[in-house]
């Protein structure tokens, strides 16, 4: 007796697999579909290879001054000859070294907080916050320990703006998370003085800040007290930063479900370790995002510094296209700064969505 | 054992409503000495520099022309006069940045949404590239690389005799009034009358017996048939001018000047990357099992869509859509940079370097930014409340 043999199976109809089925579902599902799928083509046709033709193709990569970019497309020279510009700003030359130590120890030392077995982390992290403010202090200003002092109206390009970002963001964290406390809190006083402070300055725009830092706050100190430009926009940056920061941190806290509260209360604590202990360690947690989210916010902000003057990385490229021996760069210029800033600002963006899926421990409510 | 219980009730600060006290009393010396300290020093430096203060500067003549101004305004008129032409030139911009990144925004977050893979992905590129770069790396871009560098007039881009592009902006007929007019406006607000009339009694018919009534085409019907009475009756209400090529520039007509292009059109495309997002968060909050209900009660596509998702969704979207447009608002701003008429570069800058009186120039543009900032959050609020009463 033959045992039956089956036939191999049949391949599925080609319209259900394969990329012809893809199209068919994503692409061409209804005429709508298909009609909105050509007019997209349509458009990255129009953009994209005239865009490629611009930016690689006729680019021209290699030389010294204007007159070397002699094909149609960007003239990168332009980039590469004020690269150091861009970076740096007016830092001299010479001592250009000291500000990517600087960067280097920063990432180096940052490092460890990211590597998931290094249990340390809160210890770790907040003597690194203390050391290396000082670290990267000495190192960029110079003036003791042998080395030359540069004074911060030479500091400019990149470096100005992770340091404007950075001190910015370090120091408006203590203050926000002091006045989300005083606007959380029972006490009238402290409650209204909170929240004037964080609605004032959430309601002037950044520019407005900048105009009082170079305007007003000489008028505010006593004779002959003066700051550094660069000082006087970091006070007021910090100050308009941490109104936005404690906002950030009011939402964590609101989040917390009252049992919290209340069983930190039963415990016996007061008011400073309920909050230090209980509360804080929990809201601090679910607003990382929100806080990465700010310095993001803060990072396209420093551009705002042009308007007092200080050359950050948007000024410099500025200046640069303003230079006679350059005309016509502004495109190649801003498109660079552009890709700049993207860069930082995307990871960032990314970084905290990675983070708002790895803390998500479901105590949101 | 008494006197243990009798410390307890006296003061002490070991009670924390004591401590409270002690701390809100603390508060207030500390607020009110800053100030005085603050106060004291900014009257001693005006005193020592020379600086007048008070407001007798916004009576004076200014002194300086303006690029742009909606209402008259010459070189003689008044400081007081520049704050409002800046005021309303800060406003035309946000209001226009506002409708245009808007509309914007909700196509793109809608197109994020679609399930054409093309559509979506582009959508995605456009939020992904724009908000990552500053608002005002984009508004130097436009303004330097894009409408300065344009041709000048005489090259300009000429669409079809009525619009010049060129880098002096954008050139367009520009329009005046003519004898209809003033009927036009009257016949434009009795059809605004007559379409809240038939709204209010088509709405309470539909309560009553349930029958629905063409809204929308109705209104239309009004709001074409009547303002063509008028015209037909009175004649045209506008008339027109088209800008001619006379020497180096244009004469006649409107023109939109290459820093309000610039402005307007770089914090459109930034904000709307923004309300892509808060659109498509909003709508993707509104569960499926909604529009299953919907489909269920027979309801189809179009009305699903106007009668259930978009209700829920807006009040998602309402919230960040406020403070969106706060930012737009703020960031108007940053026209400083480029030069734009607008309130803090006219006020904080020109009339503020003229004058030298910088705590009421700084003090009066910080009282108008946070008059915008409340009374655009007093009336999103409002409508915030209105619409969450849809709510169960």
């Amino acid at each position: 007796m033959n045992a039956h043999v089956f036939k191999p199976d049949m391949p599925p109809p080609v319209k259900t697999v394969g990329v012809l089925a893809w199209m068919r579902a994503n692409l061409f599902s209804s005429w709508v579909n298909t009609l909105l799928t050509l007019f997209a083509l349509y458009l990255v046709w129009l953009i994209v290879p005239a865009l490629v033709q611009w930016a690689f193709l006729d680019a021209n990569w290699s030389g010294t001054t204007r007159a070397d970019c002699t094909k149609d497309g960007a003239c990168w020279v332009f980039v590469q000859q004020r690269f150091g510009q861009f970076m740096y700003g007016y830092y001299p030359s010479e001592l250009r070294w000291r500000v990517d130590l600087t960067a280097w120890l920063g990432v180096i030392g940052a490092a460890p907080l990211f590597i998931r077995s290094f249990t340390r982390k809160a210890a770790y992290g907040i003597g690194y916050l203390v050391i290396y403010p000082i670290l990267a202090y000495l190192l960029l200003h110079g003036g003791s320990f042998g080395l030359v002092q540069v004074p911060t109206s030479q500091w400019g390009g990149l470096t100005l703006t992770l340091v404007i970002a950075t001190v910015g963001i370090a120091a408006a964290l203590p203050l926000g998370i002091l006045l989300a406390l005083g606007r959380r809190s029972r006490m009238p006083v402290i409650k209204a003085v909170s929240v004037t402070f964080i609605e004032f300055w959430r309601g002037i725009p950044l520019i407005t800040v900048l105009f009082m830092s170079s305007v007003m706050l000489p008028l505010f100190m006593p004779e002959g007290m003066s700051f550094d430009k660069l000082l006087r926009a970091m006070i007021f940056v910090i100050l308009f930063q941490s109104a936005y920061i404690a906002e950030v941190v009011r939402g964590g806290m609101q989040a917390i479900p009252k049992g919290q509260y209340e069983a930190a209360a039963a415990m016996g604590l007061g008011y400073w370790r309920a909050m230090a202990l209980v509360i804080l360690p929990q809201a601090l947690k679910l607003v990382i995002p929100g806080i990465v989210n700010t310095f993001i916010a803060l990072f396209k902000d420093t551009s705002l510094v042009i308007i007092i003057g200080l050359f950050d990385l948007l000024n410099s490229v500025r200046q640069a296209t303003a230079d006679p021996a350059w005309l016509g760069m502004a495109t190649e210029g801003y498109v660079f700064a552009a890709l700049v800033y993207w860069v930082f600002c995307f990871s960032m963006s990314r970084y905290s969505m990675h983070l708002e899926r790895k803390l998500d421990t479901g105590h949101k409510r | 054992m008494q006197n243990q219980i009798g410390a307890r009730k006296g003061l002490s600060l070991s009670d924390p409503r004591v401590r409270a006290w002690l701390f809100q009393i603390l508060t207030v010396v500390a607020v009110i000495a800053l100030g005085w300290y603050l106060i004291h020093n900014t009257q001693t430096n005006m005193q020592h520099r020379g600086i007048t203060s008070g407001f007798d500067f916004l009576e004076r003549s200014a002194g300086f022309g303006i690029a742009q101004h909606l209402i008259d305004y010459t070189e003689a008129d008044s400081y007081a006069r520049v704050l409002l032409v800046g005021l309303l030139n800060t406003l035309l911009a946000s209001v226009i940045g506002i409708v245009i990144a808007t509309l914007l925004g909700f196509v793109v977050g809608v197109a994020r949404l679609s399930s054409n893979w093309v559509i979506s992905k582009l959508a995605t590129i456009y939020v992904e590239t724009f908000r990552n770069i500053p608002p005002l790396l984009q508004i130097l871009f436009w303004y330097f690389a894009v409408f300065t560098a344009l041709p000048g007039p005489r090259g300009s881009i000429n669409i079809e005799d009525l619009f010049f592009i060129s880098s002096r902006g954008v050139n367009m007929p520009g329009a005046s009034m003519a004898a209809g007019f003033w009927p036009f406006i009257v016949a434009l607000v009795l059809a605004v009358l007559a379409i809240v009339l038939m709204v209010r009694r088509a709405n309470k018919r539909f309560d009553e017996t349930g029958q629905p009534f063409h809204k929308f085409w109705a209104g239309l019907a009004l709001l074409l048939v009547i303002p063509t009475c008028s015209v037909l009756l009175f004649g045209n209400p506008l008339q027109w001018e088209v800008p001619q090529l006379k020497g180096f520039n244009f004469v006649g007509g409107w023109v939109l000047i290459p820093e309000f292009m610039a402005l307007t059109l770089a914090l459109s495309i930034y904000t709307a990357a923004f309300i892509a997002e808060i659109v498509r968060s909003g709508i993707k909050s509104v569960s499926h099992g909604q529009t299953e209900a919907a489909r269920s009660l027979g309801l189809r596509e179009g009305p699903t869509l106007r009668k259930v998702i978009i209700p829920q969704a807006m009040r998602v979207i309402i919230p960040p859509l406020t403070s969106q447009y706060l930012n737009l608002t703020k960031n108007s701003s940053l026209a400083a940079v480029i030069g734009y008429p607008e309130l803090v570069s006219l006020f904080a800058g020109t009339v503020l370097n003229q004058t030298g009186q910088s705590v009421e120039v700084m003090g009066i543009t910080m009282a108008v930014y946070l008059t915008i900032s409340i009374s655009i959050s007093l009336l999103m609020n409002w409508y915030n409340k209105r619409i969450a009463l849809i709510e169960r």
